[in-house]
């Protein structure tokens, strides 16, 4: 199982807690992941990707096992410990504001 | 005994206040969508407990909800506002053609003649209509074609923000536009046409008297006189006898006649309030005193009201849809205040007092009066 870490924002929206699990075929990817989130929360479409282009929204960010994600491609496959569910994939509200 | 039912949009969450019909103790509900910008909240006249309210973030974008139990528990609906046809370019600040973009929804308002239909405004500038209580939205397109090309965002961004029915004709339809100017249907949504005569904006356009560009910033009608329109520009304060054909300045004796918001009593249509503000460069009340202005004479004559109002050091703002009347024998006029004061008046403005002194800066406020 696949594990995605979401922020406040969209936990709330979702109705669920700070981690969800997640069945995703291999190659776990980014663009995977977020399929399979946005089919099992609906709400969640257009909130952390764009629906038309399906371009990351600018203040979302991607982290994994410790780097940025966020501007790898969508189709590049996530490290193997993602893939395995040892560390999460980590949807993150972007640092803004004062 | 009837409730009043008060919804407030705020930078950071909704808040629904309610009272019986005395509106002398209330009760807050919320925050609703705690740390979301609410940008507008409003219900349907034909099933007063169909709420609807705009949801947006800067980081995860719209979402729409709709309440049908009177905002104690609410689901999202549609929120894909997708543009017909050829996207097209308007103005720029740099006066380049910008592709437009959606950012977001300023405001929703509910059919007077369908429970089902609702329409928005939205940034960048166009109007939505669904049909289906908020699930899909399709653009009524033509208003794009009316010299889209020419308008530009104004301070806040270019943004559809008042959308006015009139309630004798579905097929008659007015908005307003940051900043494009005012518009007007005949046939439903499908053919648009600036109704911008008499306007004057001497000092933000090159042409004052152009057809399109001036920065309106909300119109208003009252029901019984759907010919007649009140508009707060930029600046001025403005007026039209005859559906936006041709406009006239009203300001008269206002200390100020940049504003945001306008409104109408609710049962004397040629009672108007505005909330002056120093200038388009100081956006505060004059002297730091909070005065909503009344004119009964449908304009000119203005008369300061400032009973329960701070009278000095006051620098807040109201925003364009922060102000709204009910619809009780007495007439309540309810502002919010980018400081968060809520202020409710039962007595058609004559005394007021504050409903709650400490929210999050206030976007919207709309009024329900539920029997």
């Amino acid at each position: 199982m696949i594990r995605v870490v979401l922020p406040h924002h969209l936990r709330t929206l979702a109705g669920v807690r700070k981690e969800v699990e997640l069945e995703v075929a291999e190659p776990v990817t980014p663009a995977a992941i977020l399929d399979a989130l946005e089919a099992r929360y609906p709400t969640l479409r257009g909130t952390i990707r764009d629906t038309a282009t399906g371009q990351r929204r600018s203040l979302v960010r991607f982290f994994a096992c410790g780097q940025d994600w966020s501007h790898e491609p969508a189709d590049a496959p996530l490290p193997a410990a993602v893939a395995s569910g040892a560390e999460p994939f980590m949807v993150v509200g972007a640092m803004a504001g004062g | 005994m009837s409730t009043v039912r008060v919804l407030v949009g705020t930078r950071k969450g909704a808040f629904i206040l309610t009272s019986d019909e005395r509106r002398a103790d209330w009760q807050v509900s919320g925050p609703h969508f705690a740390g979301w910008e609410i940008y507008h909240m409003k219900g349907s006249s034909l099933d007063p407990n169909r709420v609807y309210a705009s949801q947006t973030s800067g980081w995860f974008g719209q979402i729409i909800q709709r309440s049908d139990d009177g905002g104690q528990t609410w689901t999202p609906v549609g929120k894909d506002f997708v543009y017909e046809g050829d996207l097209g370019t308007h103005q720029w600040y740099d006066g380049t053609q910008h592709p437009w973009e959606f950012k977001r929804v300023w405001l929703l308002e509910p059919s007077l003649s369908d429970p089902d239909t609702v329409y928005t405004g939205v940034e960048d500038a166009a109007i939505f209509r669904s049909s289906d209580g908020g699930q899909s939205w399709r653009e009524l397109p033509g208003l794009r074609g009316a010299s889209g090309h020419l308008w530009q965002p104004g301070a806040g961004g270019m943004c559809l923000h008042s959308i006015v029915q009139d309630p004798g004709d579905p097929q008659r339809l007015y908005v307003a536009i940051s900043a494009a100017g005012a518009f007007r249907t005949d046939d439903g949504g499908a053919t648009w046409r600036p109704i911008t005569r008499g306007l004057k904006s001497e000092w933000e356009l090159p042409d004052p008297n152009a057809e399109v560009g001036h920065c309106v910033h909300s119109i208003a009608m009252h029901p019984a006189r759907p010919g007649v329109l009140f508009m707060q520009k930029h600046w001025d304060v403005m007026r039209s006898d005859n559906g936006g054909d041709e406009w006239y300045e009203i300001s008269g004796n206002l200390p100020s006649d940049f504003g945001f918001p306008i409104a109408v009593h609710a049962h004397e249509p040629e009672t108007v309030y505005v909330v002056p503000i120093k200038s388009d460069s100081e956006h505060y009340p004059p002297e730091g005193k909070l005065r909503v202005y009344r004119s009964r004479t449908g304009g000119n004559a203005w008369e300061a009201l400032t009973a329960g109002l701070p009278q000095s050091d006051c620098y807040v703002n109201v925003l364009r849809s922060a102000l709204a009347v009910d619809t009780l024998p007495s007439c309540g006029v309810y502002f919010g205040t980018t400081g968060g004061q809520v202020y409710a008046s039962a007595d058609s403005g004559d005394t007021w007092a504050p409903i709650v002194r400490d929210l999050p800066a206030v976007l919207s406020v709309e009024v329900q009066v539920v029997p």
